[in-house]
């Protein structure tokens, strides 16, 4: 096994792994500071944040020879009997005096600066940084420039690491961000007419080290530090991206993508990015509201009794057919099948809607945002899978409907667009009783005996299966808007099962009954589990 | 921290000496104490009948207020720190871009309730820009909780109200005003007024 040798410590690193000095390092525990340095861009070491010491040991002799200069970390590569010196007093004196000159230029004006909190110029400066200013301050104002229509670029704060420009040419393919002038002229900017409009512009905010590029959705909405951070998958493709949901008070206020090499690497998709804005829509439904039989009204139902009053409606209505949305998770998915097999031991389970709009949208990054606008299509079919031998879809459902097949239907929906028109939805007066449970009202859900509310994707615990049958668990990150249980809570209920929902000891249930779902049953990574590992083994 | 910390430094207590042992020159000591309050000047007075006399308003932590700048705007530049400093999170701002071209930044409103508030003088503390200041108005009523958070605009007519009688500390501090007010007895600052 090759061995770095990181401040005296042995690294042994695999045979075939090409890492750099800063990677080797962060396994021994070291953080070599760095700022135009990124895993997933290109290097071009112009930051000299990463400078250190290095050497070679002689393999036969055990001799060190160490190298006059300093070298940037990121640059070199880090091979057997590579030596790393990261604390001596020439790296922590380079490390100071490139703090001081990036900050000759820098406005102080962390008190507005969004990124202040998460600031590598900030942390860094703390850190490595001397105590004393030997220039002036400068302006407490940076100049805005406005480089799209999510992103504004604060001119004076920037450092020139080159990493969003970086982005834009190797991981969006769209090269809108470039360098003008020179020397300590540069600066950041769009070619006139070109602005930064591309479907992962909403990263290059991510990648900024600094508060230079800031993210308009974001803006001045609230410090970091008052940001709380569940990490989420995003629910608004089949891609299944893992973020983090930052949110304070039950308000979501941004999305941030998390590492994850299986799925996302570490970006996501500007759709998902903003597409949490209909958790906090004023015309989401709040209450579980039940026909009142006289005239058009709606009576609102607690939530305890909508437990035993939709058993026992369902149960008296005749054949029932349920729609299960591939935006619920898998446990629900499992809970809801339970659920109506429980009250009727013969009622067809169908997949239910899913979402699909233009095609694949491919990056030269290796990023793909999908045409299938729902988190949830495997996950769901392998447990409609557990309960029916044969697979029908939501065309199907509405069919059986038309044709009179059914006289109840339970149908999930919890699409954050609007999903059906007037003339699908028009059969589905017929039924003698329907529930429908969406985020949002719509003509399927005027029509509804029980429309009950939905929970949003970060107001979720479970389980999701992406496109990959990567499955990813997650725990919700804010609780619902009052009045709203979410999907979870009342499957639970409705099944008789005690104290709170508990989405692992349902996944285990789910594991132990079905050899195409058994690798849920283990402990299950941050970065989800392919569930097609398993099925591999056996065959 | 915990008792075992190589931080903390532990002493023996230090064994009594005789005076301590004999008791009762330490009970006449204490005595004497009691005795020179009975005869020295009163310093309660019969409020609110009697106003008491506030001694430094400096110093002083009573009602807060948000001050203007020289173009008559808020000189907030909403950047939280007051409400991360306040340890009874009694401040709620909400920040929005600012109409002006010389500011990033300014509160679209800015609410202290003045109910929660411990008047600590935290804020004033973390305060970058010299905004938020206490007063020395030290009756503070109303009649509904809803009357005692204090908005934006409130908070502002604070300032308009007092800014005569307490001009801006900042200002003051930097005028070497502390000595116009130096009533505080001992009060090391007084010398080192002009240090901003």
């Amino acid at each position: 096994m090759p061995t770095v040798i990181v401040d005296g410590k042995d690294i042994e690193i695999g045979a075939h792994e090409r890492l750099n000095c800063i990677e080797v390092a962060r396994r021994a525990g070291v953080e070599i500071p760095h700022y135009c340095w990124h895993p997933g861009l290109s290097v071009v070491a112009s930051c000299r944040m990463c400078l250190i010491e290095t050497g070679t040991r002689d393999a036969a002799t055990g001799k060190i020879t160490m190298m006059p200069k300093l070298v940037p970390g990121c640059q070199t590569p880090a091979k057997d009997g590579t030596v790393i010196v990261t604390n001596t007093a020439l790296v922590k004196d380079s490390r100071a005096r490139v703090e001081e000159a990036l900050l000759i230029d820098h406005p102080i004006d962390c008190s507005i600066c969004d990124k202040a909190g998460e600031c590598l110029l900030q942390d860094y400066h703390f850190e490595h940084g001397q105590a004393e200013r030997r220039t002036d301050l400068h302006p407490f104002h940076s100049r805005r420039r406005d480089v799209g229509p999510t992103v504004t670029l604060f001119v004076d704060r920037c450092i020139m690491c080159t990493r969003c420009v970086r982005f834009t040419r190797e991981v969006s393919g769209t090269s809108e961000l470039m360098v003008i002038n020179r020397g300590s002229k540069e600066e950041i900017s769009v070619f006139p007419g070109f602005p930064l409009d591309n479907k992962l512009s909403g990263n290059v905010v991510d990648l900024c080290p600094v508060g230079a590029l800031g993210d308009k959705d974001f803006l001045y909405q609230q410090r970091v530090w008052f940001l709380k951070r569940e990490s989420n998958v995003c629910g608004g493709c089949s891609a299944g991206c893992s973020i983090v949901t930052e949110h304070n008070q039950d308000t979501v206020y941004r999305l941030k993508p998390r590492e994850n090499p299986h799925v996302n690497k570490w970006w996501m998709c500007d759709d998902g990015r903003y597409g949490w804005h209909h958790l906090h829509d004023p015309a989401r439904l709040l209450s579980a509201g039940r026909l009142v039989s006289s005239n058009d009204d709606r009576e609102t139902v607690e939530w305890s009794d909508v437990t035993t009053r939709l058993r026992q409606e369902l149960s008296g209505a005749g054949r029932l057919a349920v729609a299960v949305s591939p935006m619920l998770t898998l446990e629900e998915a499992w809970m809801l099948c339970a659920t109506a097999r429980s009250i009727d031991q013969q009622a067809a389970l169908f997949v239910g809607h899913v979402p699909v709009s233009g095609s694949d949208e491919s990056f030269p990054g290796g990023f793909t945002i999908r045409a299938e606008k729902c988190p949830n299509r495997r996950g769901v079919e392998a447990v409609v899978a557990l309960f029916e031998s044969e697979e029908r879809g939501w065309s199907d459902l509405v069919a059986a409907v038309s044709a009179g097949e059914f006289d109840a239907a339970w149908i999930t929906a919890g699409y954050p667009h609007a999903w059906i028109d007037d003339t699908t939805a028009a059969p589905f007066g017929q039924l003698r009783c329907l529930v429908v449970q969406d985020l949002f009202d719509s003509p399927l859900a005027k029509l509804a005996t029980w429309r009950l509310p939905a929970a949003g994707f970060a107001e979720r615990a479970g389980t999701w299966v992406n496109a990959a049958h990567r499955a990813q668990v997650f725990a919700a990150a804010v609780r619902a808007p009052a009045g709203v249980w979410p999907e979870g809570r009342l499957y639970w209920n409705m099944l008789g099962r005690r104290g709170l929902y508990d989405p692992a000891a349902v996944r285990r249930q789910i594991a132990e009954s079905s050899s195409s779902l058994a690798a849920l049953g283990g402990e299950i990574p941050a970065v989800g589990v392919d569930l097609r590992i398993d099925q591999l083994a056996s065959s | 921290m915990k008792p075992t910390d190589p931080a903390i430094t532990w002493l023996e207590e230090k064994p009594l000496g005789l005076t301590e042992r004999l008791y009762l020159p330490l009970f006449l000591q204490g005595l004497s104490t009691t005795a020179r309050h009975m005869v020295s000047r009163k310093v309660t007075v019969n409020y609110p009948e009697v106003r008491p006399t506030v001694g430094n308003p400096l110093i002083y932590r009573g009602v807060h207020r948000l001050n203007r700048d020289d173009a008559g705007r808020v000189k907030c530049v909403a950047c939280f720190l007051c409400a991360t400093a306040c340890p009874a999170h009694c401040i709620d701002i909400v920040a929005t871009e600012s109409p002006w071209p010389d500011r990033e930044k300014y509160p679209e409103s800015f609410s202290i309730d003045e109910l929660r508030c411990i008047f600590c003088g935290m804020c004033e503390e973390a305060c970058p820009v010299d905004a938020i200041e206490l007063t020395s108005l030290l009756d503070l009523t109303g009649k509904s909780r809803e009357e005692m958070i204090f908005d934006k605009e409130k908070l502002l007519s604070v300032y308009d109200m007092t800014k005569d009688a307490e001009p801006m500390k900042s200002k003051t501090l930097a005028a070497g005003g502390m000595a116009t007010f130096g009533t505080a007895p001992g009060n090391p600052t007084t010398t080192a007024g002009g240090h901003h």
